[in-house]
């Protein structure tokens, strides 16, 4: 069939030179990899693991002529069950992006001005190992800090906790989701973890607060969801926006922002003096209802729905309809919840609110996840710090499980209680995924040392002292995924092509630098297989299976209280904690209690931003493939209020926030799905980064326009929807 | 509230509304419609045996359709995305497809051209070529096939000037053109044009008083079925309503309304109708206009057409 | 003969685009052209809105117009399940069938020729779903033989409402849209 012949491989005009040059790599990989020394025909099939978005869904990776085709998802992987998402499909275009980082760069100039030279992986890395002795000498070395996000970063963490720093860290905690896994950790005596243990696709009454699934693109969520949907669940849904999600519930509350704490309380108040929370499960898992239930007496819906904007019979109503579904109701957690400050509370708040369901540890609430035993390999003790941690000092947030990031930059700038004088990021671009972008820069400023891991030149990279290209996911092994889900499973990522250019992966880069830093003894293992062979065959699995497979299945276990699941609640009570004696004990309400927000001034509108199913963070826009999809962000308002400021839908506006800050210019989306008092944009755009030509300049950041956020008291999450800004025409 | 359409497609010549035809297809569908014209205005003057005299329009206007025609081929060649795949209309033929009847009408047009040229040809081209001569008179010595040549040029004249518009009009997708009737009014308008264009330059002044006198007949004829397009439109379904709302108050009013109807129609018939009642002198003026116009609403047609769509007026359309 | 049509379950469908992504992998869709996409279609006042999600690509008409205008026979009905397909080197690139499609589903390939979704017939060829239906998250789509009373496409058609676009234009599409 003639059409059919002549389909041609993907064209990417501008990543000409790095399809090109990689031919040769991908054939040369590809004989190794079949040991003949012939170059591969036809079709081949890889299994891996992806690493657009941190889910690491299993998929399978196809060469046809040895020249990478397409990735699908492993029908044996249950996190993506064979389908990928539209990131993990396009996930091919981060190898192909020409604007990847090819070599390692040192500055040659000062930061901020784009003056690099190219060197050698051994003149970085010997630079790189001299710095941090020099920082070492000078203030130990606790001042070298770490922020790496998602499962590549192991190897690093492995590395510089052994050169002698706690400091490592994460936004995932602090700007994400942090404050969830604090509030069910208060409640409950467990976090939520990630992927999150919802048994979605068992629920009979789903509740999404501001957690757009579909929109938000975690894979096993979304299919979850459509499964939930398929069932004919009910689906209720609060979000100042209409969003994909509202679209698919029976119940859509267009909640006043920053007021969520409200409904969720007056929902409990429906619950508890209507007498329809789980009484059984209360009484026997619960501790301390009584003063909770006194606590949320007030919260009635009429109380709430001047601060929501709810209907009291709405919020009635749809407290009933979870009641009726209970206990596979789900009131979802949420993922990234640093919302307003109070953070933590609104968290605690929605475990509560399960609990009175009862549907934690139960079918179509929350699952219990099951893991594998991989053991570790067994390195050397790394070196005891004396000084502890650095973000926290005097635990001033007491419920923080995790480093917290913003601590990390003020104790950069501040030099209290010691100083931080070298900063590595591995997959993390603090400028954008930080609330603040000038104090990150003067923290950025106090360092001696910045190193930045990445595949693209990110505006991070740019005020690196060094750039280190790695490896894309593609291209390389990392640490075996021992997953926490369902049902147990080991995951292998394994290489499918070459490294285009010089690129390493982290595992290389981390066991290189150790060697410089004279750390041999923590790298017994030669290569990274070996490594990994170890592991498996302590656990006793096979790694060729693996390799084979992509994935190990281990033996199913309880996921649910009437599966045999035994309930255990590992907090200070060790029940479930309707009232918290650890919060009373710090001051903190024992029970959630409300304060309004502050209202945005007249004019001006609450600057809201979430997600686009089809990119990740701002580490997807110059993939060719999903910049294809979206390559710009657009602002959203409201359309009769865009009418009456006179701004027609398409028209490119700029945003400014209350400190000033004015945005790149973006597309305004003058629509009836959003309330009048916020805006909203798509996170990940309005890129600074030159070297990012495709999407450089395209779209508006709302990362730019956070310059305030209100600090939440228990863990240090910083809330971000604390901005307000007004729209101007484009000048 | 309007309702809200979103689309993620971004296809180039596709969105926000389709533009794949620019200004090649509008110059070959008037060039094809002059030379329809022609070729109906030829065929009834070697029908009617007026080429026993050279001065008639016949010995000139085959020529210049040849030209003509050449050119909008050209155009149409221009516009070709998959140029030298071309010949590809020549080894098929498609009876649901008037591009390909009209691939094939043009087959026919050429010789019957060439045909009708030889009958009477210009002076200067006998005096070139003794064939020629030799043709002519082989020609002008049998009136029964130059009768026959004449019916199959009219008969070709008023299948390609409808072709140019069914053209369009079978192209369902767009509302603007979903009407059979753009045939007979691209015919119509075609006819005016080569009146207009032999009213200009025809040396006698019969024919002149004549092909002003077929002009206005032609105008007429198009401003009617013009009217009828748009009764057609109003009374259709919201969409065709839409199309129609293009010519009034849309972004194709002002051409339409002052290049087709007014300065194309309108003036030129007033015009031509007080030469004919001998109250001004013939000019080229009228004519020109005439052409212009007829040129203006291919422009039209295709422009607004393509902007039409059967979404519209369903729908507020707002796209990304 | 089979005649292939497919239906997609707008309450399942999130609009993520997967299925846009699958197509350009899997066919080497050039950049910056579609052969599907996303419609989100909207109405009412806030909050009541109702929203329709669809992947959208050509329908494969069953009296397709782009089939009748081609003048050389280069978009035909196939033989394969009656898909509506294109052969690259009898196109002329006149585009009659990009204006004839009320879909606007079609486009020039960079190479010159009219494209368009081929319902993966390379795939389906061999038994398997068209690169859209088997990437999607949500699985909201079903593919298969309308003239197969067994089919599950025809069971899913007959067990629930739905509709197809712009059936004025007189185009008998074949992509239902569950509601």
């Amino acid at each position: 069939m003639d059409a059919l012949s002549r389909r041609r491989f993907l064209k990417i005009s501008a990543a000409t030179l790095a399809v090109t040059s990689s031919a040769a790599g991908v054939a040369k990989f590809a004989d190794t990899a079949l040991g003949n020394g012939v170059p591969p025909r036809g079709v081949q099939k890889i299994p891996t693991f992806c690493d657009i978005c941190f889910w690491k869904c299993g998929a399978v990776a196809y060469l046809r002529d040895g020249r990478l085709w397409k990735i699908e998802g492993n029908p044996a992987d249950p996190l993506s069950r064979g389908r990928l998402c539209p990131r993990g499909t396009g996930g091919i275009g981060a190898y192909f992006d020409d604007d990847r980082l090819k070599a390692p760069l040192i500055r040659r100039r000062q930061r901020g001005e784009d003056v690099w030279a190219q060197v050698t992986w051994d003149e970085a890395l010997g630079h790189i190992a001299g710095k941090m002795q020099a920082i070492k000498a000078r203030y130990g070395p606790e001042a070298i800090a770490l922020f790496s996000h998602g499962l590549g970063g192991t190897f690093l963490k492995h590395t510089v906790k052994a050169f002698g720093t706690p400091n490592i860290t994460a936004p995932s905690f602090a700007q994400c989701r942090g404050p969830r896994d604090v509030g069910f950790h208060l409640t409950f005596g467990e976090e939520i973890g990630s992927p999150e243990r919802t048994d979605i696709r068992n629920s009979r009454c789903l509740v999404l607060i501001g957690s757009h699934l579909g929109e938000n693109m975690h894979n096993s969520q979304v299919q979850e969801f459509a499964e939930a949907i398929g069932n004919g669940a009910s689906i209720i849904v609060v979000d100042p926006r209409f969003s994909v999600a509202a679209s698919k519930a029976k119940h859509y509350l267009p909640i006043k922002p920053g007021t969520d704490l409200a409904l969720v309380l007056a929902w409990m108040n429906v619950l508890v003096s209507e007498g329809l929370y789980d009484k059984e499960y209360v009484a026997q898992y619960g501790f301390g209802f009584e003063a909770f239930a006194a606590s949320v007496a007030g919260f009635t819906p009429e109380w709430a729905y001047p601060e929501t904007g709810i209907e009291a019979s709405l919020i009635r109503e749809t407290a009933r309809e979870m009641a009726r579904y209970r206990p596979a109701t789900l009131v979802h957690p949420g993922r990234h919840s640093t919302w307003y400050g109070n953070d933590t509370q609104r968290s605690r708040a929605i475990a509560l609110l399960n609990a009175l369901l009862g549907s934690w540890g139960r079918k179509g609430g929350f699952y219990a996840p099951a893991s594998m035993d991989v053991p570790g390999y067994p390195y050397p003790p790394y070196p005891k710090s004396e000084k502890g941690k650095v973000d926290n000092p005097g635990a001033k947030y007491p419920f923080a499980l995790e480093p917290i990031t913003t601590g990390i930059r003020e104790a950069t700038i501040t030099g209290h209680p010691y100083p931080i004088k070298g900063w590595f990021t591995y997959a993390t671009n603090l400028i954008t995924a930080l609330p603040n972008e000038p104090e990150t820069i003067k923290a950025i400023r106090n360092l001696d040392l910045l190193v930045v891991v990445d595949v693209i030149p990110t505006e991070m990279a740019g005020w690196a002292d060094v750039v280190l290209p790695e490896s894309t996911y593609l291209e390389r092994y990392d640490d075996v995924n021992v997953e926490l889900f369902r049902e147990p499973f080991v995951a292998l990522r394994q290489p499918v092509v070459a490294s285009p250019h010089d690129q390493k992966p982290n595992w290389w880069i981390a066991r290189e630098l150790a060697r410089k830093l004279g750390l041999e003894s923590y790298y017994p293992w030669k290569t990274i297989e070996e490594y990994l062979e170890f592991r498996l065959t302590k656990a006793g699995l096979s790694f060729a299976e693996l390799k084979q497979n992509g994935i190990i299945h281990g033996a199913p276990q309880p996921n649910y209280f009437e599966d045999g699941l035994e309930p255990k609640f590992p907090t200070a009570s060790g029940k479930i904690e309707f009232y918290s004696t650890v919060l009373r004990d710090k001051g903190f309400d024992p029970v959630p209690t409300y304060a309004r927000p502050t209202e945005p001034p007249p004019g001006a509108f609450r600057l809201l931003f979430g997600r686009a199913p089809v990119h990740s963070f701002g580490r997807t826009q110059s993939n060719p493939i999903l910049n294809d999809m979206m390559d710009e962000n657009e602002v959203w308002l409201n359309a009769d209020i865009a009418a009456r400021l006179g701004f027609a839908h398409g028209s490119y506006v700029k945003l400014r926030n209350q400190d000033g800050v004015i945005s790149n210019r973006v597309k305004l989306k003058a629509t009836a799905r959003i309330r009048s008092d916020c805006v909203y944009m798509v996170h990940g755009f309005g890129h600074t980064a030159v070297r990012l030509r495709r999407t450089v300049g395209r779209g508006a950041s709302d990362a730019q326009l956070i310059t305030r956020y209100t600090t939440d008291p228990l863990m240090g999450g910083t809330g971000m929807n604390v901005n307000f800004v007004t729209v101007e025409a484009e000048a | 509230m309007t309702p809200e359409l979103f689309i993620t497609r971004h296809n180039e010549l596709v969105d926000p509304f389709v533009q794949v035809w620019s200004w090649q297809i509008p110059v070959y569908l008037f060039l094809g419609g002059l030379v329809a014209g022609m070729m109906i205005i030829t065929g009834f003057s070697l029908v009617k045996g007026r080429y026993g005299e050279r001065s008639c329009i016949c010995s000139a206007l085959p020529g210049v359709g040849l030209v003509m025609l050449s050119l909008g081929m050209l155009a149409l060649f221009l516009d070709l995305e998959h140029k030298w795949y071309v010949w590809r209309l020549y080894t098929t033929f498609q009876p649901s497809s008037p591009m390909s009847w009209g691939a094939w009408i043009l087959v026919l047009v050429y010789p019957v051209l060439i045909a009708s040229w030889l009958v009477r040809p210009p002076a200067l081209l006998e005096d070139l070529s003794q064939t020629v001569e030799r043709a002519s008179a082989w020609l002008q010595a049998r009136p029964q096939a130059v009768r026959a040549m004449g019916a199959a040029s009219l008969g070709l004249g008023v299948a390609l000037g409808i072709y140019t518009g069914i053209l369009l009009s079978s192209l369902g997708a767009r509302p603007l053109w979903s009407s059979g009737i753009l045939g007979p009014l691209f015919l119509a308008s075609g006819l005016s044009a080569a009146a207009a264009f032999t009213h200009m330059v025809a040396r006698n002044e019969h024919e002149r008083i004549e092909m002003a006198r077929l002009d206005n007949v032609a105008l007429t004829a198009e401003l009617g079925i013009l009217a009828l397009l748009m009764l057609g439109l109003f009374s259709g379904s919201a969409p065709q309503m839409a199309a129609a709302g293009l010519f009034m108050g849309g972004a194709y009013t002002a051409p339409f309304w002052v290049f087709v109807v007014a300065l194309g129609i309108v003036m030129p018939l007033i015009i031509q109708n007080l030469a004919v009642a001998h109250r001004i002198a013939h000019t080229p003026l009228a004519p020109l206009m005439v052409m212009t116009g007829s040129l203006a609403l291919r422009f039209v047609f295709v422009q607004a057409g393509q902007m039409s769509h059967w979404a519209h007026g369903v729908l507020g359309v707002i796209r990304h | 003969m089979a005649r292939y049509g497919m239906a997609i379950d707008t309450r399942k469908c999130v609009g993520c685009m997967d299925c846009v992504v699958a197509c350009k992998t899997e066919n080497g869709v050039p950049e910056g052209l579609n052969r599907d996409w996303i419609a989100y279609e909207s109405a009412g006042k806030f909050p009541t809105i109702h929203m329709e999600i669809r992947s959208e690509r050509c329908n494969h008409c069953d009296n397709p117009p782009c089939v009748a205008c081609c003048p050389t026979g280069a978009s035909h009905v196939d033989d394969l399940g009656h898909i509506v397909l294109v052969t690259h080197n009898a196109c002329i690139g006149c585009k009659a069938c990009l204006a004839s499609c009320p879909y606007d589903a079609r486009f020039v390939h960079p190479d010159g020729y009219a494209d368009k979704c081929t319902f993966c017939a390379h795939r389906v060829g061999e038994g398997l779903d068209p690169a859209c239906v088997m990437v999607c998250p949500t699985r909201c789509f079903t593919f298969g033989d309308l003239d197969d009373p067994q089919s599950a496409i025809t069971r899913v058609l007959e067990s629930r409402r739905g509709h197809a676009l712009l059936t004025d234009a007189g185009t008998g599409p074949r992509i239902f849209y569950l509601d």
